[in-house]
């Protein structure tokens, strides 16, 4: 017998007696405007809030005077690099810059979802140094219930609910922004 | 399980006692752990209290938990053949050598002799990572925690904070004598940053990233993990392969069930709201390709125990860890096997009843841990049946020897334990200093034993309830 049979047999046989599947409310009563405690999450998890800047790519020059690869995936900046050029992901390891739109956001969280359609390449919002979200605030859903019936998780094969940037408290407790991942996340409402 | 663990207890059953003693011995050590723990423990508490409908989510999650369990076979069928269109190739294994052979099958045949992972406490269950570097793969843990017990030769201690019990001095000496950090330099910020720049060139080579799950969505054939660094996403978006080991209880039906959990889970372990990144793995991207081991392990026979199957529950926040007295004063080296604390205590006897007899007994029984679980496991209730099939299969005798002390006294005495735990939550945070520091306590020092507790459970129950009342008035 496969193993496959032989768990399925096995958990069939244990013979426990069916539960009913509970209805899940979106518990969306008297909630906070979605705006201001979007704001208010993200940046408690060590992300920063940006309205939209005059000049994008003068923001990130000021921002980020450092950078030498920005790398874009948006249509309102070409950075130095668009990410359709990009093929392999482990190439982007030298991004000191991404740029991303965000499909929605949620206010309970301060988390904003990215998917492969957002990224084209995956590795972007995680090799990349720095991380700027764009974000159109009209998108934001008021908490988790309201996001996991969003479409996208459905059709996306890879998609992210990502809030703040990489972070470790492993050793002594201490916060640290970057563990891993990116060293910084900021969303621009644009 | 036993490779992971021989360096440190062997074959032979684990003394909860003797192991913890070390650790209780060691004052500084003793002292953060269980601050560190009891911030969590708080944190948690202010997360829930701010959430109205807390109690409800928790009803809903144990609902859908458990639904889910007296469907499993239909639901990972659903998963199966959902994750199957996807394009993702779907591997079953009935124990961890079965595991780890898959694996290795996957890695050999594609010539991938670097492995990123993800932290996973199903990997560790399997005792994976040697058997793969028997076979000349280089295993690379990721997250920072896991980093750290992996090149310290010491599995994780704590199934959310694995080096929780660990100083930064001790990090420091850590990683001077693998990564080359200044021996010198204890500041985690240099010793995180240290670490990232030693891993990095792991994830650019690397063959293949393999994560756990802490879901698996039955309707979609998605793949859920939590992680603060993000470093899951870098395992599953940076090289060509990608492997997800998820144990059959994972499982919850549909996607919008996730909100349930994923409101409940990081607020439960650290008292964050969500983890910086909660990650969705339903299918290969362009050129890539997916791999999902699903993992029994003793889980199916789980499923059949009467009085424990509700322990297949477990979301693995770690809350009704950092809530133990008993966890957080001695430590997760001491509790022997891959998974500590009072959840611990009731799986691993469902590996092992022999080797694990002790741990049932390295309980308060004050409740603490069943009223912090978002799934509501009866945690206390099922380590007090525990401790009743110990008695019956006789394994009592060990037991007596070595490990009543602590439970032994505080159950016998209902007074000591009224002094210490005025109320359950408020009063753990509250034992005696010489208590809880002295080496020379009930824990630290052998000496007369006391005989196990006379009272039943509910006589103890009883009698507590009453204190507790007395107490309030
Ligand atoms: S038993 Fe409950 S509290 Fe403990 S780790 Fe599991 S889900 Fe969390």
């Amino acid at each position: 017998m496969s193993s496959r049979d032989a768990i399925l047999g096995a958990l069939r046989a244990a013979g426990r007696t069916s539960t009913p599947l509970p209805d899940v409310p979106l518990f969306d009563a008297d909630l906070p405007p979605a705006f201001e405690q979007f704001k208010l999450g993200l940046a408690k998890m060590g992300g920063q809030w940006l309205g939209a800047p005059a000049n994008l790519d003068g923001w990130i020059a000021t921002r980020f005077p450092d950078a030498k690869v920005i790398c874009s995936a948006v249509p309102e900046t070409d950075g130095t690099r668009r990410i359709e050029t990009v093929t392999e992901p482990a190439t982007l390891y030298d991004v000191d810059v991404g740029i991303v739109r965000a499909r929605f956001g949620v206010a309970e969280t301060g988390s904003v979802w990215l998917s492969e359609d957002e990224y084209k390449v995956n590795a972007l919002g995680y090799l990349a140094q720095h991380l700027i979200v764009l974000l159109d605030p009209a998108s934001i859903v008021p908490n988790l219930h309201h996001a996991y019936h969003q479409r996208g998780f459905h059709v996306a094969r890879y998609c992210v609910l990502m809030t703040g940037p990489s972070a470790t408290a492993d050793i002594e407790g201490v916060l640290i922004r970057g563990a891993q991942g990116v060293r910084s996340l900021t969303v621009i409402g644009m | 399980m036993s490779a992971v663990l021989g360096k440190k207890v062997g074959k032979k059953s684990v003394d909860h006692v003797k192991i913890s003693r070390e650790f209780i011995a060691d004052e500084p050590h003793i002292a953060f752990h269980d601050k560190r723990l009891w911030t969590l423990r708080t944190l948690r508490d202010g997360q829930a209290n701010a959430i109205p409908e807390w109690e409800e989510l928790r009803v809903l999650a144990s609902g859908i938990k458990e639904h889910t369990l007296t469907h499993l076979a239909d639901y990972l069928e659903e998963f199966e053949r959902n994750a199957t269109a996807n394009g993702v190739t779907v591997h079953w294994a009935k124990d961890a050598a079965e595991h780890n052979r898959i694996v290795h099958e996957i890695l050999a045949t594609r010539n991938v002799d670097t492995l990123v992972k993800s932290k996973s406490m199903l990997t560790e269950e399997c005792d994976m990572r040697p058997y793969l570097e028997a076979r000349g793969i280089t295993v690379v843990e990721t997250d920072l925690g896991e980093r750290i017990q992996q090149l310290d030769d010491e599995p994780p201690t704590h199934i959310v904070v694995p080096a929780v019990h660990k100083l930064a001095t001790d990090v420091a000496e850590v990683f001077a004598d693998t990564i080359g950090t200044d021996r010198n330099n204890a500041d985690p910020h240099y010793l995180a940053e240290g670490m990232r720049q030693d891993t990095r060139p792991y994830f650019l080579k690397a063959g293949a990233g393999m994560t756990g799950a802490n879901f698996a969505i039955a309707e979609t054939g998605t793949v859920v993990t939590c992680t603060n660094e993000g470093n899951a996403d870098l395992s599953g978006n940076v090289p060509p392969l990608y492997i997800a080991s998820i144990g059959i209880e994972k499982i919850i039906p549909k996607m919008e069930h996730l909100g349930v959990f994923i409101r409940m889970l990081s607020r439960s372990a650290l008292g964050s709201p969500i983890t910086q990144y909660t990650s969705h793995f339903r299918g290969p991207r362009d050129g890539g390709e997916s791999h999902y081991i699903l993992v029994d392990n003793g889980r199916s026979e789980r499923l059949a125990m009467d009085d424990f199957w509700y322990s297949l529950k477990c979301i693995r926040c770690g809350a009704c860890m950092n809530t133990c007295p008993v966890y957080r004063r001695s430590g997760g080296l001491s509790y022997g096997g891959v998974y500590a604390g009072p959840i611990g205590a009731i799986i691993n006897p469902t590996f092992d009843l022999k080797k694990y007899s002790a741990l049932p007994f390295a309980s308060t029984l004050n409740g603490s841990c069943t009223n912090v679980c978002p799934v509501k496991i009866n945690i206390h209730e099922q380590i007090y049946k525990w401790r009743q099939i110990v008695v019956e299969q006789g394994e009592v005798s060990f037991v007596k020897k070595e490990a009543m002390k602590m439970a032994g006294k505080v159950l016998a005495d209902p007074k000591r334990y009224r002094q210490w735990t005025a109320g359950t939550n408020k009063a753990l945070a509250g034992l005696p200093r010489s208590f809880l520091y002295n080496p020379f306590n009930a824990w630290g020092k052998q000496r007369e034993l006391p005989e196990p507790p006379k009272q039943t459970f509910h006589q103890w129950y009883a009698a507590n309830r009453q204190a507790k009342e007395e107490d309030e008035q």
